[in-house]
């Protein structure tokens, strides 16, 4: 490795890295703006100035930007020079000519980089008397808010939107000093991924919006770390919390798992933690329908009541956390607990985790996924099922680009120059599914397929794979693609709620035969896999199991689970019927609740304590960011204090959140690893717990005296190594307990880089989560066999459309997520749209059995002969089954909703005059 | 309409078969459809005068751009106008040179001449007038340019001659 002098410091560098990067590491403070570890150096903003010197002799040297120089043996720099300082304080002074002071009306004060790095510079005294520019500011949707003339024009907006995340509506217009980032005209962004723009920004151009209605600096939040709810793939984030309200959800990096990046539902879906729709209390139902709030242990001791000596049954859920499913499993024993999957879910489900588990492929890392050289999508629409490996997906593709580099000698990070290169050649990614899908614009061959189909074109591809002739050339090219490549990977998942699709992802990637072969599942849920894991011994029950059971059963306990989203109604209310006690816990008013008899007011995720199994087989940790309000208790604590009242042999020894995780771990060979997740409680750094308050925490005694003037004592967390205080350190602790970044001088997120190994690596901590699935070299069982259903005249395959906002359960509760969800909507090719004579906006009644939908059209690009979409999980698509054959016709009584824009946007439009654009005043 | 929404049959409504056919002429020669921006931009300018947003959509959705991407080409040449303007440009040197040899004294005087700053058209929308940065024409300094016709060695008379018949009454 070469060593390098820095002001006659000899610093041991990486090969190849940037003397940026190189100072990072070694801990100097060098300044910059538009160099980003995920997106590498443009050299743009002139920041990281330093001196480099030919030789020992040369006293003068030259000034270079560090994020475009590469380090070399021996080479000699300076950040102290006089001409560097001066240099790197005259770029802030230049870019502060048209900033505006108002630090304290900017929402990104406080934690601003541009604010660090003008302090870390020393300018101070601004000699500018001229008039500073102003813009207009464009609407661009419920998410972002734009504040243009905070703006210094480092480019990092656009190379983040545009070229990492693939987004087409926002760009750099005009030039020099009216420089403008925005969309061509006002607008929602179309990225599912904008919500990054908040990070990514140096400065308060992009803000988080819903965070500004309910402002706190950052300083005065309490975070935690935490896992997101909001899919399957498991993001790390931090969520932060004043006046009992989680205000805003920021990444909290894993280098294996999301590194610096969420999507737009795991950013802003957690908005529905502080709807009007959560329990505070328990209650029991009275005769009129109504609920009667009752204390935690009035509730319990009903709950005993009507269970003592009685046939008690549950049902779990893939939304609640490992610990709550094994206590409630525990409780009724394994005959009597269904893990709350539809049971169409279940068999999905747990043929995932059996394939993980005998397939011979590695089920990769987000990290992994973008080393993939050549990828093949089968049936899923990534973007909308586990948003975040599709951002993951967008950059395998560039490998391509990497590669070529190499050859040339380029070093990764040097951006621009590789994009040029490169141009549009992109590694191979074939997208076989039943209709457009978000990945189709970095996709070098789509293919369009009904379900069935689509099982049979993966079967194809692997025995293509397997030297066998085919008679599909795409199938064959498709198997070529993969057979070419170094790191290939195979995408599928449980979206289209088709068993076969999933098999024959699975045959593909056992047909490849290579060690390097990774094969990757979607799952619907935050802990589907979790869950899935501890049934997969067979022993437990299943909905329809137990609803034909449903007569016999005296109570029922329903985890954290809408089961009326999980089956058709009549099964449901069979489950759910009145002879049985319904016992439910949930934390938000839904149908099942309805339907209960006495509902336990469960914590959310943000006050409360647990593991999930991401889709990745990675078991983490989430951590309450407050303490539960009003009477409101996590569900494991709710079942846990069940199972000593009632005297339950074996759970009412276990005293605390350790002792489950570790009587869990020994509940089945598979869950071995949960011990090894996240330090146990008595963990303690330098003698204390971690803060999850940062130093400056203001108003402690005092924000609560509207309330109550007598000064209340911190809430104490006696089950984590949190605790509810400023007091203690956040530093080199382990990764899954780090609730915020911050260090000295680094006030922004750009913190972070103290807190990893070495730039962009994994945190001094480790990464953190536990992989419970390792692949086996048996291979796994598959079967070949592939339906094929024959439609009638008249009839349409139905394929189900997950959408990133609208299909999943708790953030639709969220406002600004529910008005991006929009109008359930049926979904159509662009010829049967001119055959039935309807347009985009239209509506058209699909008919599945009895079951009527009046449904939103909407026009799609490529779709499958015979299929049409429907927005799965949506309150209109409610009923309509996966897979099933329906009828379509016009809807005549269909009202069209108004012009383009809701009434929200409008409102909002008509507060800026005029349109957008670039026009600078 | 934004452009997302856009289909074929807008596009030649918005462009003419003379100009797709110009823009087609441009794309025999490059790798590239976006390569042809720059070019697509001044074919639809010569005939418009200006590139209105609805013409800026079709074009980028002809050359299978976002518009973002069109408009941050459109934006970046001050002589591609995203806004109308008069019949004819003044582009109006104030570069060194120029500036050496008195230009600030004649701009003053177009202005009071016409009635119009930097930026400004006409009301009887005759004349634009823009600042260039170089006309390359130092030696002749100070120069502008209207419309096709490059003036040389500008003072006050030559100004009065040229825009004789555009008097605005001397406002300032």
């Amino acid at each position: 490795m070469p060593m390098i002098y820095v002001d006659g410091q000899e610093i041991v560098v990486k090969q190849g890295e940037n003397i940026l990067e190189a100072c990072l590491n070694a801990g100097l403070d060098l300044p910059y703006f538009c160099w980003h570890p995920a997106m590498g150096s443009i050299g743009s903003c002139r920041q990281c100035a330093l001196v480099q010197y030919q030789n020992e002799e040369d006293t003068r040297g030259r000034i270079v930007m560090g994020c475009m120089t590469q380090v070399s043996e021996g080479a000699r720099f300076s950040l102290k020079a006089e001409n560097a300082t001066q240099f790197r304080k005259a770029v802030v002074e230049s870019l502060m000519l048209n900033h505006p002071h108002d630090c304290p009306v900017c929402a990104e004060g406080g934690e601003c980089h541009l604010q660090d790095m003008t302090v870390m510079v020393g300018h101070r005294d601004r000699r500018y008397t001229g008039k500073k520019n102003t813009y207009r500011n464009q609407y661009l949707g419920p998410l972002i808010e734009h504040e243009m003339n905070r703006c210094i024009a480092c480019y990092r907006c656009e190379r983040y939107y545009r070229d990492y995340a693939g987004g087409k509506d926002l760009g750099a217009q005009a030039s020099h000093d009216h420089l403008y980032f925005g969309r061509h005209e006002e607008g929602v962004l179309e990225s599912e991924f904008s919500g990054n723009l908040v990070e990514v920004c140096p400065t308060g151009v992009f803000t988080d919006k819903p965070f500004l209605k309910q402002y706190s600096r950052k300083w005065d939040l309490q975070s935690a770390p935490s896992i997101c709810q909001g899919c399957a793939v498991g993001c790390n984030i931090a969520p932060g919390e004043r006046y009992g309200k989680v205000k805003r959800v920021h990444n909290r990096y894993n280098d294996e798992v999301n590194g610096y990046f969420l999507c737009d539902r795991g950013r802003f879906g957690s908005g529905y933690l502080n709807s009007d729709l959560r329990l505070d209390y328990a209650g029991i139902k009275n005769p009129d329908g109504s609920f009667f709030a009752v204390h935690q242990q009035q509730a319990l001791d009903t709950a005993v009541e009507w269970m003592a000596g009685k046939k008690v049954a549950a049902i779990g859920s893939p939304r609640a956390s490992l610990e709550a499913n094994y206590l409630l499993r525990e409780l009724v024993g394994s005959k009597n607990f269904a893990p709350g999957f539809s049971d169409q879910e279940a068999d999905l489900i747990g043929s995932i985790v059996n394939i993980l588990q005998t397939t011979k492929s590695i089920n990769p890392s987000i990290k992994q996924i973008e080393t993939a050289d050549a990828v093949l999508i089968l049936g899923e629409d990534v973007t909308n099922t586990a948003p975040r490996v599709a951002l993951a997906l967008r950059q395998s593709v560039r490998n391509k680009a990497f590669e070529l580099a190499e050859q040339m000698g380029l070093p990764p990070w040097q951006d621009a120059a590789i994009r040029n290169l490169a141009q549009d050649q992109r590694s191979p990614m074939t997208v076989v599914s039943a209709m457009d899908t978000r990945l189709d614009d970095v996709a070098s061959t789509c293919v369009s397929l009904a379900p069935d189909d689509i099982a049979a074109f993966g079967h194809a591809v692997a025995a293509a794979l397997a030297g066998e002739t085919t008679d599909n050339t795409e199938a064959d090219a498709a198997a070529q693609m993969l057979k070419a490549a170094k790191n290939p990977l195979i995408v599928s998942g449980s979206s289209m709620a088709h068993q076969g699709i999933i098999n024959s992802a699975a045959a593909v990637a056992d047909a490849l035969n290579q060690a390097t072969t990774m094969l990757s599942f979607c799952v619907p849920e935050c802990n589907s896999l979790g869950l899935a894991l501890m049934v997969a011994d067979g022993s437990s029950s299943s909905l329809k199991a137990l609803a034909k059971r449903a007569a016999k059963l005296d109570a029922l306990i329903v985890l954290e689970n809408d089961l009326y989203r999980r089956g058709d109604k009549e099964l449901i209310d069979q489950l759910l019927a009145s002879g049985t006690k319904v016992i439910t816990l949930d934390m938000y008013e839904n149908d099942t609740l309805d339907q209960s008899d006495l509902v336990m007011a469960a914590a959310s995720y943000a006050e409360s304590q647990g593991t999930l199994v991401s889709s990745e087989g990675r078991a983490q940790r989430f951590y309450p960011v407050h303490s539960p309000a009003a009477e409101r208790l996590p569900s494991w604590q709710w079942l846990l204090r069940l199972a000593k009242i009632t005297g339950h042999k074996k759970l009412a020894k276990l005293e605390n959140f350790d002792q489950i995780v570790v009587a869990c771990a020994k509940s089945s060979p598979l869950f071995a690893g949960l011990v090894d997740v996240a330090p146990l409680n008595n963990f303690r750094d330098r003698g204390s717990k971690i803060p999850r308050q940062t130093h400056r925490y203001s108003g402690r005694t005092a924000m609560n005296s509207d309330v109550s003037v007598h000064e209340p004592q911190q809430p104490k967390d006696h089950e984590s190594p949190l605790s509810y205080s400023m007091e203690g350190l956040n530093r080199d602790q382990p990764a899954s307990l780090i609730p915020f970044v911050w260090a000295p001088g680094w006030n922004s997120n750009q913190s972070l880089q103290k807190f990893q190994s070495e730039v962009d690596g994994p945190l001094k901590g480790g990464s953190s989560g536990v992989r419970l699935i390792s692949s086996s070299q048996t291979g796994a069982e598959i079967s070949p066999q592939v339906g094929k259903i024959i439609l009638k005249p008249h009839q349409w395959h139905l394929v189900p459309m997950e959408q990133i906002h609208g299909s999943d359960e708790l953030s639709s509760h969220t406002d600004e997520i529910a008005e991006l969800a929009g109008r359930g909507f049926v979904a159509i090719g662009r010829k049967v749209a001119e055959k039935l004579a309807v347009t985009e906006g239209d509506g058209l009644l699909v008919k599945q059995g009895e079951i009527e939908c009046s449904l939103e059209v909407r026009i799609l690009s490529r779709v499958a002969k015979n299929c049409i979409g429907y927005s799965a999980g949506y309150s209109e698509t409610q009923g309509l089954t996966a897979g099933s054959l329906v009828g379509l016709e016009v809807d005549k009584a269909w009202r069209r909703s108004g012009p383009e824009m809701i009434a929200s946007d409008k409102a909002a439009f008509e507060q800026v005059i005029g349109g957008g654009g670039a026009s600078n005043v | 309409m934004s452009n997302a929404k856009m289909i074929q049959s807008d596009i030649s409504s918005v462009l003419t078969s003379q100009e797709m056919a110009e823009i087609d002429h441009e794309l025999e020669h490059i790798p590239y459809k976006s390569g042809a921006a720059i070019d697509a931009l001044k074919i639809v300018q010569a005939g418009r005068g200006w590139v209105s947003d609805e013409s800026l959509q079709a074009i980028a959705k002809y050359l299978d751009m976002s518009a973002e991407e069109l408009e941050g080409v459109a934006t970046f040449y001050n002589l591609i106008y995203r806004r109308p303007v008069g019949e004819k440009v003044i582009l109006f040197c104030d570069s060194v040179s120029c500036w050496i040899s008195g230009c600030d004294g004649i701009k003053q005087t177009i202005s009071d001449t016409l009635g119009i700053d930097y930026g400004e058209t006409t009301e009887d929308n005759r004349y634009t007038l823009l600042p260039v940065p170089c006309l390359g024409a130092c030696d002749r300094a100070p120069v502008m340019m209207v419309g096709d016709d490059l003036i040389t060695h500008l003072d006050d008379n030559k100004i009065s001659e040229i825009f004789a018949s555009s008097k605005s009454g001397g406002q300032s």
